[in-house]
């Protein structure tokens, strides 16, 4: 049985808990709504690059001279996975649940008899990674020290993906990262970017437009460009997931401590009153025997 | 009076602009050109320039560096790699563009150099044509 000490000192230092995960939470939901802009600032480009990737990319594939970031590099023999995660932990179970898919999709690569590299974006994946897949390691990139992600960042990542792609060190390239859905569901996804993938819809709308310079010189221009533009959706799908993942671990964290709080003072209260009726009545029965 | 198009500018973090305009001048790869109502469908890669909207208002302009643009008949919708509004474009920004352009011109593999090169001699005169104003 703790003291009554013991118990106000513990109530104290959960109610301080529950002030920090308090702020944690407001704080999340500031960066959150921020980064859903970020997001949705982001996503006119996409689509239209999108957009006309796809006719383009339905006009050149069948040919000979296709890029090859779009035809690939015929062989799907080394793999290399992006694990975006995010810098910072206490946030639910946002930074494992990319690792868990990240791992899952390496076992099933290694187990086809695939070669897997991984290049990891945030030091929390890197961690969670470290201990069965440190071997596969290539590169990390730290955005620790960035405020904002920019595109430049987003522009710097793909350079890297797509050097390893050029070197003949990589034949695929797949993105890991979080794709927002609300603040309670953050969907981690898998992403395939080299060689790239587009949905094939009816290939006739390419044929409409003029091209200045040449289909195949836009193409092998835009893709590098396209790359950059997904690898920038997902670093920015991913801060909205960690904000909105890191709201709602603080908002369960607020309320278990308010019901630890609680549970405490009940604790207390009754621990303090036993001690009042033990005086009590050690006094009573010392003037009975009286 | 010719007709009016739907012209939008957007950087991979913002729209710029979405107004209806009655011209629109693109730093085209191979050239410059102007798209009016009824412009033949073109999709044309960009070399950094500045890029120009006739609208109700006023002509704006742009700095780009880069990126494409997608014309159509009834509007032209430019992907800007990076798109600044000419007023805004300081000599420090500029000068940060142009170093970048450089730098890469001397990273450049042989069979891009050409390409690099042409970038820098592109930016600068940009820098050029927006501080001559």
């Amino acid at each position: 049985m703790p003291s009554l000490k013991d118990l106000k000192n513990r109530i104290n230092s959960v109610k301080n808990t529950r002030k920090i995960t308090k702020a944690m939470q407001m704080v999340a939901a500031a960066k959150l709504r921020r980064a859903q802009e970020a997001a949705e600032a982001g996503r006119p480009y996409a689509e239209r690059m999108n957009a006309v990737m796809t006719s383009l990319a339905a006009g050149v594939a069948g040919s000979e001279g296709a890029p090859r970031l779009l035809a690939g590099s015929g062989k799907d023999q080394t793999h290399l996975l992006v694990v975006m995660t995010a810098e910072r932990g206490l946030c639910g179970g946002f930074n494992s649940s990319i690792a868990k898919l990240a791992r899952t999709h390496a076992q099933e690569l290694t187990a086809q008899g695939k070669t897997v590299k991984i290049l990891t974006v945030g030091k929390k994946g890197r961690e969670q990674l470290k201990r069965d897949w440190a071997h596969a390691f290539v590169g990390h990139i730290d955005l620790s020290d960035v405020k904002r992600v920019g595109y430049a960042n987003a522009a710097d990542i793909a350079r890297q993906a797509t050097a390893y792609f050029d070197n003949g060190e990589a034949d695929v390239v797949t993105v890991f990262f979080s794709r927002f859905q609300s603040v309670i569901s953050q969907i981690p996804t898998a992403q395939q970017i080299i060689p790239a993938k587009f949905e094939a819809e009816a290939g006739a709308a390419s044929s409409l437009y003029d091209y200045e310079p040449s289909e195949e010189t836009i193409l092998a221009d835009l893709l590098p460009r396209n790359i950059a533009t997904q690898i920038f959706t997902a670093l920015l799908e991913n801060g909205a997931s960690e904000q909105g993942a890191r709201m709602s671990a603080m908002d369960n964290a607020t309320r278990n401590a308010g019901d630890m709080i609680n549970k405490l003072t009940i604790q207390f209260n009754r621990s303090r009153q036993a001690a009042i009726t033990k005086e009590l009545i050690e006094i009573i029965s010392g003037a009975e025997a009286l | 009076m010719a007709g009016n198009l739907q012209f939008d500018l957007v950087s991979p973090e913002r729209r710029l602009a979405s107004v209806p305009a009655t011209e629109v001048q693109i730093p085209g790869a191979e050239g410059d050109m102007t798209a009016m109502e009824g412009h033949s469908p073109t999709i044309t890669t960009l070399r950094p320039g500045i890029l120009r909207a006739v609208t109700a208002d006023g002509v704006k302009s742009y700095v780009v560096t880069g990126g494409f643009a997608d014309i159509s008949p009834s509007g032209v919708t430019v992907l800007a790699e990076r798109a600044i509004p000419t007023e805004e474009a300081s000599s420090t920004i500029l000068d940060e563009i142009l170093a970048e352009a450089r730098s890469l011109a001397d990273a450049a593999a042989p069979e891009d150099k050409a390409q690099a090169e042409k970038t820098v001699s592109d930016v600068v005169a940009l820098r050029d044509a927006v501080l001559k104003h």
